[in-house]
Order: C-alpha cells, then sequence, then structure tokens
C-alpha cells in the first residue's frame, strides 16, 4: 500500500509505547518573518547534521492547458543562475561543503533541499535566498535544460508502459480537476515551452511569502531563525493571486480506456474519487479510507497479498494507493497485474469481490490491532530519517494544512472504527465514479525478435 | 506494485547511482565538536557465525541482517537458485513443533508493526528485520526471524506458486530496455564467470528446481561460518549477545563457502545491439573493475567521483548533461565486489543521439584517462568527499549497510574512522598512474538497446 509519502509515515506521538519509549518529544518551532516567509525548525540531536528545505506553494495542479510541466522545468532552471551565482555554481559550492543537494516537483508543491553537515548551513540558506528572487533564467540553459526533461519524459513515461496507463488514467478520471495533467507535462506543451512562460511563472510564485524554510538536525530553533533572518528578511514579498478552485466536474458513470504500448504483460488501474483531510466534510473521513488501504494492502498480512495473490493466485500483485493530505480532492486506486494464465477481467472480478467484502462484512478486530501497530511502530522508525521528517513537514505547511496533524496522525488511525471503515467503502467505492485503464500489451518489435548483432569494431 | 507516487513525484537532478552503489565507501575526518564515532564490537556466535553490532540508543527500534555468501555466485548449473531459496525462507517455517505457514509469518510481522524483508544480490543473500525493541514484540519478532533462518519448510505448494510469479518476472524484464541492457552488459563483461548471469536465473532452470534442489542448497550456504550477523539499535551488548545466538544459533557450524574464481580481463573492444521498441536508447559500457579489497579501491573512489560519480559537475554529467542536453541520468560508477565487479557508464538518450552519446562518452573517458583530473578537480572532490562524512552515518539504516559491507567483505572495524584519511592521502599523481593502469581503453564493451535510426 502506498497512501503518499505522508501516510503511513508521518506521526511521532508516542501510545502503545508511552512507556518504554526513549523518543523525545519532538517539537516543531514556528516563526514568521515580517515578509511573510514562515520557518519550521525541528530539532533532533541524533547526528551531527541538518536538512535545509525551502517549499513553494507550486507544482503541477497550480497549471493549465498549454503549459503544463512548466514547474517541473522552472525547477531545473533553478539551477542555472543567478547574477551572484552563474549556472552551477549553487551545486558546486554545495558540494564543496560536502553537502548533497536536489529538488523535487509535485502536483502541490515544489521544494529545493540540502544535507549539511551542521555547521554548514549558512551555505544553503544564502544560495536559496539568492535564487528566491534573482534567477536569471538564460535562453540558452532553458534551450538544452528543455531537451533534458524531455528525456526525462521518454525515460519515466513513454518507455515504460505502466507509466503511460497511469497517465492516461488520471486524464480519463479527471476533467477539470488539475490532477489530470502529468507533473512532468505533455510532451506539446513540452516542447512549445517558451523561457517568458517560465519566466511568468517564477515572478508569481517564487517569493518569501510563498515559501516555506524547513529545517530539522542537529540544530537550535532559536539560532535557525536568526540565521535565517540574515538571509531572507530583506527579500521583498509578492502579491500571490488566489489560485482556482477547479473543481473536478461530476462524473456520471463508470469511464474505461483500454492503453495499447509495447510490453509483455497486461496491467490495470482503477480509482474511485474520494475526499482528501482538506476536502472532506466529515473529519474522520479521510482516516477512515486510509485504514481501508491498510485493510487491504498495508503489508504482506493484508488481504491482496493473502487472498488475491496468495490464496486464489490470480494477481502477482496487487496494491492501493491514497492521498490522504493532498490539496484537493483524491483518488482511491487500486493496481494490479495478473497471474499467469489469468485475465485482467478476472483480476479485476477478483478485486471487487474484495471490494464487496469490506461493504458488507465489519473488518475483525484482528486487523484493526495489526494497522494500529503498524501505525506506531512506522512512526518510530520514520524518525530514523530527518530528511523524511522535514519532508513531512513541509509537505503538510505548503498543501495549507498544519503540521500538528504529523501528531495527531496515530490517534486519528487508532480512533477509526469498523463501522466508519465500512461507512465510507459504501459511500465512496462505488461504479458512478469509478474510472479502470487497462495496459494492453502490443508485440515489442514488429519483425519479431532480431537476433542480438554483435559487430567487433 | 503501485506506479502512482513514483509519476507523482519528479525528483529532478538526478544525483545518481554512484552514490547509492558506493555507499560502502565513507570518510570521516569532518571537524566538529560533538562527531559521533560508529564503534563496531565484533564477536563470534557458539557455532561460529561472525557478528558485528552497534548500540545506538536514540530510537526504541533494532534492524538485525543475517548475511549469508550464498548470492548468486553460487548457482552453479542451477541459476536462480540461490534467489528462489533466499525467497522462500519466509514462505513456512516451523517455530517450535509450530508449523508456521507464509499466512503465519506474514502475520506474526505485520501483527507487531515488524519489516521483514529477504534478498539475494550476486555475492550474498541476505535476511533482514526492524522493529521496536519493546520486549514482547521484540521476542515475536526474533523468534519468527529464527524460524525463517533455521527452519525452513520448503513448501511444495509455494515453491509452485512463487515459481509461477518468478516466470512473470521473465517478462516483466522483458519489456524494460533498461533491464535488457544490464543483462546484456554482465553477460559481456563475464561470460563464463558466475557474474555473468542474473540473480533471477533463466526461464528454463526455474521451471526444473524441485523442492530438493532448494534444500541442497539451503544446507550448504545457510550455515554458521558462511553467516555474517550485524545488530544496530537500542539493544545492549549483552541482549545483542543473545539475539544473535537465538538468530543463527541453531545453524550447524558447516563450512565457510569457497573462494570464487578470478575475472578475467576483456579480449577486445566489442559492441552489442538489441532492437527495442523504445523511444530511447540505452547505453552501457565498461569492464571489469575493482574488488572490494583492491589496493586501488580509494584512488579510484575519488578518480571516479570526477569522472562521473559526483552528479553536477562530475566530466560526464558536464558533457552529456550541462553541455548538450543529451540526457537525464548520466553516470559512471564501479561496483566493488567480492571479485572484480564491474566499472561502468551508463545514460539514455533520444534514438537519433545515441551515436553522439557514445562518442561524447568515450572522448571524455579517454580524455580522463590519458590526462587524469586537475589539481583543482581533485581538492573539490576531497572537499566534498570528506565534508559529507557525517551524512553518511546519520542513520541506523546507514550504520547497518556499512556493517554488512564491513562485515561481508572482511574490511577493517576501523573502515569508517579511516576513510577520510584514505581519501586525503590520495595524490594526483596516484590517479594519473592508477587511471591509465586500471582503465583501458582498447578494451570496452558496449551494449545499446534502444531503436537504430541510421
Amino acid at each position: 500500500m502506498r497512501t503518499g509519502l505522508l501516510a503511513f509515515a508521518t506521526i511521532y506521538l508516542t501510545t502503545a509505547l508511552a512507556s518504554t519509549a526513549a523518543v523525545a518529544a519532538s517539537e516543531v518551532h514556528e516563526f514568521k518573518m515580517a515578509n511573510g516567509m514562515k520557518v519550521l525548525v525541528k530539532e533532533d540531536h541524533r547526528a551531527p547534521i541538518v536538512v535545509s528545505q525551502v517549499w513553494y506553494k507550486v507544482g503541477s495542479s497550480y497549471e493549465y492547458s498549454g503549459i503544463t510541466g512548466v514547474s517541473h522545468v522552472l525547477e531545473h532552471m533553478m539551477f542555472k543562475g543567478t547574477n551572484k551565482h552563474p549556472a552551477g555554481e549553487f551545486s558546486r559550492i554545495i558540494a564543496e561543503n560536502g553537502g548533497r543537494e536536489n529538488a523535487f516537483t509535485g502536483k502541490d508543491f515544489t521544494a529545493y533541499f540540502q544535507q549539511l553537515e551542521k555547521s554548514r548551513l549558512q551555505v544553503s540558506f544564502e544560495m536559496e535566498a539568492d535564487r528566491m528572487r534573482n534567477l536569471l533564467l538564460p535562453e540558452e540553459e532553458f534551450k538544452k535544460e528543455l531537451a533534458v526533461v524531455m528525456e526525462e519524459r521518454r525515460m519515466r513515461t513513454e518507455d515504460k508502459a505502466s507509466a503511460l496507463t497511469t497517465e492516461q488514467f488520471f486524464a480519463t478520471a479527471y476533467t477539470n480537476h488539475p490532477y489530470h495533467q502529468p507533473i512532468i507535462g505533455w510532451m506539446n506543451d513540452l516542447e512549445n515551452l517558451q523561457v517568458a512562460d517560465l519566466r511568468s511563472w517564477y515572478e508569481k510564485f517564487y517569493a518569501p511569502n510563498n515559501a516555506t524554510l524547513v529545517v530539522v538536525g542537529d540544530v537550535k530553533a532559536q539560532e535557525v531563525f536568526e540565521l535565517a533572518k540574515i538571509y531572507f528578511a530583506d527579500l521583498k514579498p509578492s502579491d500571490i493571486a488566489s489560485t482556482k478552485p477547479r473543481l473536478d466536474a461530476k462524473q456520471k458513470g463508470e469511464r474505461r480506456i483500454n492503453v495499447k504500448a509495447p510490453a509483455r504483460i497486461p496491467y490495470i488501474v482503477m480509482g474511485y474519487k474520494v475526499p482528501s483531510y482538506k476536502t472532506a466534510k466529515e473529519e474522520w473521513e479521510p482516516y477512515a479510507l486510509d485504514v481501508l488501504a491498510y485493510v487491504l494492502s498495508g503489508g504482506s498480512s493484508s488481504r491482496f497479498p493473502k487472498s488475491l495473490v496468495r490464496k486464489q493466485q490470480i494477481a502477482v500483485s496487487a496494491d492501493t494507493g491514497y492521498g490522504l493530505f493532498s490539496r484537493l480532492d483524491e483518488m482511491f486506486l487500486i493496481d494490479g497485474t495478473p497471474a499467469k494464465g489469468y485475465s485482467v477481467k478476472q483480476l479485476e472480478k477478483a478485486i471487487n469481490k474484495e471490494l464487496e467484502k469490506v461493504k458488507k462484512e465489519l473488518v475483525s478486530e484482528q486487523e484493526l490491532e495489526r494497522i494500529k501497530a503498524q501505525a506506531v511502530a512506522e512512526k518510530v522508525y520514520e524518525k530514523d530519517s530527518v530528511f523524511y521528517q522535514a519532508m513531512q513537514i513541509g509537505m503538510l505547511e505548503t498543501v495549507g494544512l498544519d503540521w500538528r496533524l504529523n501528531d495527531e496522525y496515530t490517534k486519528r488511525i487508532r480512533e477509526v472504527t469498523a463501522e466508519q471503515i465500512q461507512a465510507v467503502a459504501k459511500k465512496y467505492l462505488v461504479k458512478d465514479t469509478l474510472t479502470v485503464a487497462v495496459l494492453d500489451p502490443q508485440p515489442l518489435t514488429a519483425k519479431k525478435r532480431q537476433p542480438t548483432a554483435a559487430v567487433r569494431h | 506494485m503501485l506506479v502512482i507516487n513514483k509519476n507523482n513525484f519528479i525528483v529532478a537532478v538526478l544525483i545518481l547511482m554512484a552514490i547509492l552503489t558506493l555507499s560502502g565507501c565513507a570518510a570521516n575526518n569532518v571537524k566538529t565538536s560533538n562527531n559521533k564515532t560508529v564503534e563496531i564490537k565484533e564477536w563470534k556466535t557458539k557455532n561460529g557465525a561472525r557478528v558485528l553490532y552497534v548500540y545506538a540508543a536514540e530510537l526504541p527500534m533494532v534492524d538485525i541482517q543475517a548475511i549469508f555468501d550464498a548470492g548468486s555466485v553460487r548457482d552453479e548449473d542451477k541459476p536462480g537458485i540461490a534467489n528462489l531459496t533466499n525467497g522462500l525462507l519466509s514462505h513456512g517455517a516451523k517455530l517450535g513443533n509450530k508449523k508456521l505457514t507464509v499466512d503465519d509469518i506474514s502475520e506474526r510481522f505485520d501483527s507487531i508493526g515488524a519489516r521483514f524483508s529477504a534478498g539475494a544480490s550476486k555475492d550474498n543473500a541476505s535476511i533482514s528485520l526492524r522493529t521496536l525493541t519493546d520486549e514482547k514484540w521484540l521476542t515475536k519478532a526474533v523468534n519468527t526471524m529464527e524460524a525463517v533462518i533455521s527452519a525452513p519448510t520448503f513448501d511444495n505448494k509455494e515453491l509452485e506458486r512463487v515459481r509461477k510469479q518468478l516466470l512473470i518476472s521473465f517478462e516483466e524484464r522483458k519489456q524494460s530496455p533498461d533491464t535488457i541492457a544490464s543483462e546484456k552488459f554482465y553477460k559481456g563483461l563475464y561470460h563464463n564467470h558466475p557474474y555473468a548471469m542474473p540473480g533471477i536465473g533463466t526461464e528454463e532452470s526455474i521451471k526444473k528446481f524441485s523442492r530438493k534442489d532448494l534444500v541442497r542448497f539451503y544446507k550448504k550456504y545457510y550455515v554458521a561460518e558462511n553467516a555474517l550477523v550485524t545488530i544496530v539499535g537500542d539493544v545492549d551488548m549483552a541482549k545483542a549477545e543473545l539475539l544473535a545466538e537465538k538468530i543463527v544459533g541453531k545453524l550447524p557450524s558447516g563450512i565457510k563457502a569457497k573462494s570464487l574464481p578470478a575475472v578475467e580481463e576483456l579480449e577486445a573492444t566489442s559492441f552489442v545491439h538489441q532492437e527495442f521498441p523504445s523511444t530511447q536508447t540505452h547505453i552501457m559500457m565498461g569492464q571489469p573493475g575493482i574488488h572490494r579489497k583492491d589496493k586501488d579501491y580509494f584512488t579510484l573512489y575519488v578518480a571516479n567521483h570526477i569522472l562521473g560519480g559526483s552528479g553536477f559537475g562530475s566530466r560526464i554529467m558536464h558533457e552529456i548533461r550541462e553541455k548538450r542536453g543529451l540526457a537525464y541520468s548520466s553516470y559512471s560508477y564501479f561496483v566493488p565486489m567480492s571479485k572484480r565487479g564491474p566499472f561502468m557508464i551508463g545514460m539514455q538518450t533520444s534514438n537519433k543521439q545515441t551515436d553522439e552519446a557514445i562518442k561524447v562518452l568515450k572522448e571524455t573517458l579517454n580524455e580522463f584517462v590519458n590526462n587524469g583530473p586537475t589539481e583543482k578537480e581533485l581538492l573539490h572532490a576531497k572537499k566534498n568527499i570528506t565534508g559529507g562524512f557525517p551524512l553518511r552515518i546519520d542513520s541506523n539504516s546507514d550504520i547497518s549497510s556499512y556493517l554488512s559491507v564491513i562485515g561481508f567483505y572482511d574490511l577493517p572495524l576501523s573502515y569508517l574512522k579511516d576513510f577520510n584519511q584514505r581519501i586525503e592521502a590520495v595524490t594526483l599523481q596516484q590517479i594519473k598512474e592508477t587511471l591509465k593502469r586500471r582503465i583501458n581503453t582498447e578494451k570496452m564493451f558496449t551494449v545499446t538497446v534502444g531503436t537504430r535510426v541510421n
């Protein structure tokens, strides 16, 4: 089961472990600068390191037709220099300080990070502050980087049948809802992207009042804030235009597509429309959906692996996914690969039987206990990664939620009842909002398999 | 396997495989006031298994691994048997007089939130557990792990089911140009050496295995003399000793697996192309590189960092991506193994750019081997490698990985402590001399998988 990076992840409130746990009560310190920039610091003194992340409230779900992929291309271009630091200089300086750096773009966010030995935090601040307001976006660098991103798209999507199927799935399931479009953008939009598109995107979203700085590591919160002020406090805020809601047009019945691509084995993606924590009217519902995902595929003893893979042997794999903490309405996803001798249709039928079972019968006490134990344990494991802790805080903040939801997660999961799981299954796993995409494998070569040509030279 | 998250989450600047692959290397002389050292304790269980242990009390959890010299290099005439044997350990086992099914085992681990996994690489096979140290939960987790390691049943029904699954995996591999390239690359480099064969084996051999074959393999290689146990977490020394005895204590002592045959040099430069209906061509080139205890290890580690092992700023990334926009990911690395693992350069690019890309890769490599890095590049690389030391050991999972490398390849326990010194000691002259001696640009093997355009 994958329920977004946050799901299993978030928590640190101790319950079952309260007596034995040596886990320090972790606390996030919150600061706000006059220019609107938020600084969130969590002290973790296990190792003499620090992670610094700058999160912007922009991602592919902010984009509209014709410029899809612009957030991600801009993210690449953020490494291509300012007047103070020419192209490549950011990376060189971080490397020279023994650091690691990278960036990532999601549906609801774009973020930049450095991991450093703790005394070098200011190196990160200096450069992030500079590129927040002073990016150059040279035309020549843009052209090369756009080519790189198109290669990236080919690698991730064009040449991967299951990825293509998933992309088509979202484009079919959503009409007006911006999760319709892929994060990396449609190829034709990439081909026609202009540096001017990036510039206006940058001016629109890259400002201190649209950013959150998250620092986790062997630091003192107050000192981090003072240091941040030196570099970020003088940056001018912008007027950030509000984003249109783009609620999806109501789905009026099941949607089905076939995706033909060179492949050897079929694959199926199914999805039902559901609320996220942010859009749910009932606060408990998203947590019940999250636990439902655990029931079906949270670990090798859950229902899909136990029933579909091992008992009926109808699937090679079957999984669920749900993004509890997304910015907009979400999808309850199911995907799978049929076992040898079974069709996608048979697999879908078997999956549906499992879903019907959840609607008809209450989930057992034993299953609930297992899920609660998993949530408690995962919460401890996640603390082994300073980076991950920073991610959780940054993501919640950037989709407009409170980082305190992290603290509550285990408690919320433990409160979910068997009746609530049944209720959300009945309410949301309904045909009228279902979309199904099936990969229809095409031959890998037209001329059958050519013998390997060995040429020496 | 759900692809959705991976798609929804694009890491733009791929900081490359080399860091992952070479993460066995670490460094240690950053001048910080509270630089933590990793104190490794070592002992043997009564039946002769080696144990490496690090105490980490910060979190109420423990990581335990049992690693056996039972990787696919031990397959001999049964390709895939190491992988299948390892995979089936947790699909049925005896706990006391109780017979645990695969469902029971899953339930036992899941019910306490433990993470359990098993996997075989070319060199070894491992069983890993992460669990909370709450006494009741720890006991349940460790009892189950013990059963899986010392009393697997190799249930016939499960063998049949997993065999069917594996046959689907072969189909999956055939639709991935990346996997095809990698498989051909190892074949091209290693011919008759055990490293040539993919761990999963062949369809023909997988179809033939019987339960007896698995039991025979298990009995020969899953023995104490052939085992390493690593423990990192919130258990004290006395407890760790008990845990180690519990986990592998019931295994017979057995005998250590034989040393592997040496890897032979390539005879000449050669080139293999496989036609595949993809928009990109996957390119891999290389030759046998270094082994884990190679005397040139540190010199080549630094050299490769500059060539293509450190992402942006490295020569290959600069020439391929930053200067020409030819690829998203491009890299070079050495994979140090028991015997000489591959030195490889890789990337993927639009089919029509394949020739240009190969030309640039070759020129970049030749230039580097002929002239070496500059003094400035060397200084920069050293600063990066040594300055980043604390990041390499900042989690229990990092430390756990180091223990398995140090233990399995029999590196000195001071490996982590010495690493920065070893890096600092590398000179420009050494690199220049070593590159010429160890990388033979006249004997490179190249594989391309994609659509030929011209």
